[in-house]
């Protein structure tokens, strides 16, 4: 109970003298994160929409391994990403471990197949009404992609914002790749998980605070864009 | 694409047979109504002469992907503005710009919605919608119209608005060939009658012989409003 109290005002405090450590693992972590979902969306949302309408011997299996992979456990990913940048693996000349790319690589690594498997079903469904209206306009399924996530965006801003929440919250992958060197590449979690392991339970408690509110903000921010926009356009 | 053909046209579900061996010819003309009690097969023919389903067996003609331009019972609206709904289909069709804009605005005009082109278009009443659906299927300028009870589930002054824009599309040369279980409306629009009982056609005349006395015993019952099956 002490811990919390305590918690709380460490993380007042960090927040109200606008802590420049905090900050710039506040700011590390949402770049990671943000940067690891944009490339998580241009490959997952469209792969997502092509297995919602394309049929093809093997399909069931497809989507079975994709929903399989969305709990690919981090540190499995993490290790695999490990294996592949280090200096002596296959992309070792990239020179990329230990850096924030390389944790990019391992979040969009683990956020493709969220997205691909959400936005699956949630096109799936809309496939279904639209097919044979679209077929009738002589469009086929490699013109129907674009045209489902379009028409499909209200629906898939929440697909992203799973996605946002599965890279902000991960530390297995980003730890391994990543090495939690201050100032360089630890970000909100890892930081939390050091200073647990170090014992100082009050400034880990305040950091999970603060990625709290900010997980929080970004989907009440992300609920109210959903809601103006739904308003304007049906 | 006119004179469409289907020649013993057969088609199958899971071994139940919905139509078998039918033969038709559609040609320019007045809007031919394809009638018949629920079950008949009125939809499915309806889908396998726009190309929508292949046949089981017998073949339509010309046989090309997609033959003229179809509206559904239930209006499928794209989650975009009305004008928006009305330019997709031209953009498919490879309208360019210019064109695409002005045929969107006029078919707008015609079905008096113009002043909800920015409208979500499944924000529109269920009238609205069916409008909106009709006149994005006649700005295709098809040179024939497939309409799937168009007003199964509208209110009379929505279905008499749908009416007038049907026969305006009809008027412009476009052949509209039309499902309907309102024998009212039958009468009201139809030039040809295609009678289909059981997934066959039992008659094909001429609107005003098929209401004036119907050939087939089956088809005195429909008009007389005995239930068939």
């Amino acid at each position: 109970m002490q811990d919390l109290g305590s918690a709380f005002m460490a993380a007042i405090a960090l927040v109200r003298d606008g802590d420049a450590g905090m900050l710039a693992i506040l700011g590390l972590s949402l770049r990671v994160s943000l940067a690891a979902l944009g490339i998580a969306a241009v490959v997952g949302l469209p792969l997502g929409a092509l297995l919602a309408v394309a049929r093809f011997p093997g399909r069931r299996a497809v989507v079975v391994a994709l929903n399989a992979l969305m709990g690919l456990p981090p540190v499995v990913a993490g290790l695999l990403i490990y294996l592949l940048l280090s200096r002596s693996g296959p992309l070792g000349s990239w020179g990329l471990l230990f850096t924030p790319g390389a944790m990019v690589i391992a979040q969009a690594v683990l956020v493709t197949p969220i997205l691909a498997a959400l936005s699956r079903g949630v096109l799936e469904a809309l496939w279904e009404e639209y097919a044979e209206a679209l077929r009738s306009f002589g469009a086929g399924p490699w013109r129907a992609v674009p045209t489902l996530l379009w028409d499909g965006r209200f629906a898939l801003l929440t697909v992203l914002l799973a996605g946002f929440g599965r890279a902000s919250a991960e530390v297995g992958a980003v730890i391994l790749v990543g090495g939690n060197i201050e100032g360089f590449t630890r970000t909100m979690t890892t930081a939390i998980a050091l200073e647990t392991s170090k014992g100082d339970l009050p400034l880990a408690l305040a950091l999970g605070l603060v990625l709290m509110v900010i997980v929080l903000g970004v989907n009440a921010l992300a609920q109210g864009l959903r809601d103006v926009a739904l308003r304007r356009a049906g | 694409m006119l004179p469409i053909r289907a020649e013993a046209v057969s088609y199958a579900v899971g071994g139940a047979a919905i139509l078998d061996d039918v033969s038709l010819v559609i040609e320019h003309g007045a809007p031919m109504l394809i009638l018949g009690p629920n079950g008949a097969g009125k939809s499915v023919l309806l889908r396998l002469l726009h190309g929508l389903l292949r046949p089981g067996a017998g073949r339509v003609t010309p046989e090309v992907p997609i033959r003229g331009a179809m509206v559904f019972q239930r209006p499928v609206l794209l989650r975009r503005s009305a004008l928006a709904n009305l330019r997709y289909p031209l953009a498919l069709a490879g309208v360019p710009g210019p064109e695409r804009a002005r045929r969107a605005e006029a078919a707008l005009v015609e079905v008096g919605l113009s002043a909800l082109a920015g409208r979500p278009a499944r924000r529109l009443s269920g009238g609205e919608q069916q409008r909106l659906a009709l006149a994005r299927a006649a700005a295709l300028e098809p040179e024939v119209l497939f309409l799937d009870e168009p007003c199964a589930s509208l209110d009379p002054a929505a279905t008499r608005a749908v009416e007038e824009i049907i026969r305006r599309v009809a008027a412009r040369g476009t052949k509209i060939v039309m499902t309907t279980h309102d024998l009212g409306q039958a009468r009201r629009l139809a030039g040809e009658v295609v009678f289909l009982h059981r997934g066959r056609v039992v008659e094909c005349a001429p609107a005003e012989h098929f209401f004036a006395g119907p050939a087939s015993a089956e088809g005195a019952a429909f008009l007389q409003g005995d239930l068939l099956w």
